[in-house]
């Protein structure tokens, strides 16, 4: 109980730590997400050099897919802390 | 707080070496059963390293909630115009200013001993439409600083600034705010360039070798046509390559103009991204084949008690389509700029403290900066690109029509959000 009363006055800057806190999330699940996408890369032109361009270009598109998703919760963050 | 970071880095260090030890001197398995192993141990790691972080997190939480609640509300007072007080600088009002739109396009303010700051702005047309009262046409520089004009005023809050009529009656405003010019500076320069490509082919015809601007016009066009058009609308793709390059370089080059500095945050604005993807939502509905449909509202091959399920999810990813591409764009630049703008903000979050210290921190910031410039650079092309990319997918899987006998085929683009 003091511990919900102590929250409800402090309302204000628990969204903007809940934000910060998604924020972060979403980095680490882009982080992960961007990781495996380039250990995947780089296996492939390891196994196929010559296949070098397509990968590369395949890549940055599902990076940037990634990035997209993790961006959401950045924006949602943001949202938290604003509205 | 740094000693829960070394113990996650140090678990880390346990869950992911020694494993891959143990496999690497066996090394007896066959190559499939080694394969399984290492997923599932991949997926036990993922989990573990999450479960960590929520457990940590968790914890700090409390502390701080705690803290913050022992100290309570002391700042959130005065908040001035232009984001200081007393040289204090407010961050979010600063990055908020630049990334919000405006009535007025405002470059920089200068400030001077003990008087009041000069704003340099260009003051842009307000276009108010009052039924009662009829259309109002004047300069923003009239009601610059909360002054009022002919019955309003500008209202302004941390993301955005309203007019405000003082009579109460409702009126539709029809600015050309710093978001609008910017636009059709954009458009503009589209025009310019593109008609001057395009006048080139009309005289000299298909076969002349290309010249000036031109040379990259046509990398770019074959770009869209090879990577985007014929690999997802197959041999119809002629019909829709002109929205597809209108959305890539109306994106692109608006992206681009947002880069420069004082320039406005357009695609980095929710309206602007809602309006691009109900465009495409549109296109994608009004060429939808009776194949789709049929495949969306009764999927074949699945059993009956299935099937309002999955006509469910199929309905709600119709519309996730759009609003995805929505988000992202506007997310991608909004959050590009904000980061950008958090970056300058940390030198004079530092010279707050010390002016020493502002000044040494001048060259991190700046080279993070500029990394970020160049990082959006690509980003701002990348986001052209998927917009014009997953338009042409969904308008694909919209106007697919059904193979002879192999409906398996049919499902190689899953959801993609």
């Amino acid at each position: 109980m003091s511990l919900l009363s102590i929250m409800l006055v402090a309302s204000g800057s628990v969204a903007a730590a809940g934000g910060a806190v998604g924020a972060g999330i979403a980095a680490l699940g882009a982080g992960v997400g961007i990781g495996q996408i380039g250990k995947g890369a780089v296996e492939a032109i390891a196994r196929q050099p010559e296949a070098m361009g397509d990968i590369r270009a395949n890549m940055i598109l599902m990076a940037a897919f990634v990035e997209g998703v993790a961006l959401f919760g950045v924006i949602v963050g943001l949202l938290a802390i604003v509205l | 707080m740094l000693d829960s970071c070394l113990s996650i880095s140090f678990l880390w260090h346990n869950f992911s070496v020694v494993p891959a030890k143990k496999n690497f001197f066996l090394n007896l398995k066959p190559i499939s059963l080694h394969k399984i192993s290492k997923r599932v141990m991949s997926y036990k790691r993922l989990f573990s390293l999450l479960v960590l972080t929520f457990a940590v997190f968790g914890a700090s939480f409390f502390a701080v909630a705690q803290n913050e609640g022992a100290e309570k509300k002391e700042p959130a007072t005065a908040e001035a115009k232009g984001g200081e007080e007393n040289g204090k600088l407010d961050v979010a009002k600063v990055i908020f200013g630049h990334i919000a739109d405006a009535h007025e396009w405002h470059l920089f303010t200068i400030k001077h001993e003990g008087g009041e700051p000069t704003h340099v702005s260009f003051p842009l047309p307000v276009i108010i439409y009052n039924s009662s009262k009829g259309l109002a046409v004047f300069s923003s520089s009239k009601v610059a600083e909360g002054a009022s004009y002919e019955g309003y005023h500008i209202e302004k809050s941390l993301m955005k600034e309203h007019i405000i009529s003082e009579d109460g009656s409702s009126f539709y405003d029809l600015s050309i705010t710093k978001n609008v010019l910017s636009m059709l500076i954009g458009v503009a320069i589209l025009l310019l360039v593109l008609l001057k490509a395009g006048k080139k082919y009309n005289t000299n015809g298909s076969m002349k070798a290309p010249s000036g601007f031109q040379n990259f016009l046509e990398v770019v066009v074959i770009f869209i046509r090879d990577e985007v058009a014929k690999p997802c609308l197959g041999n119809k793709y002629v019909r829709y390559m002109p929205l597809l390059l209108t959305i890539f370089f109306f994106v692109w080059i608006n992206n681009l103009l947002g880069l420069l500095p004082g320039g406005a945050n357009f695609t980095g604005n929710i309206a602007v991204t809602s309006c691009l993807a109900l465009l495409s939502f549109i296109v994608i509905l009004a060429n939808s084949k009776k194949h789709f449909w049929s495949h969306l509202l009764n999927p074949p091959g699945v059993p009956g008690w299935m099937k309002p399920m999955l006509v469910l999810i199929e309905i709600v990813s119709l519309f996730i389509k759009p609003m995805a591409l929505m988000i992202r764009l506007f997310a991608n630049i909004m959050a590009g700029h904000i980061v950008i703008l958090a970056l300058i903000c940390i030198v004079f979050i530092f010279a707050a403290i010390n002016t020493f210290v502002g000044a040494g921190f001048v060259p991190v910031s700046l080279a993070f900066a500029i990394f970020m410039f160049f990082l959006e650079l690509l980003v701002g092309a990348i986001q052209a690109f998927i917009f014009a990319n997953l338009t042409a997918v969904f308008i694909g899987q919209a106007i697919e029509e059904p193979h002879d006998a192999h409906h398996e085929e049919e499902h190689e683009t899953g959801i993609i959000l």
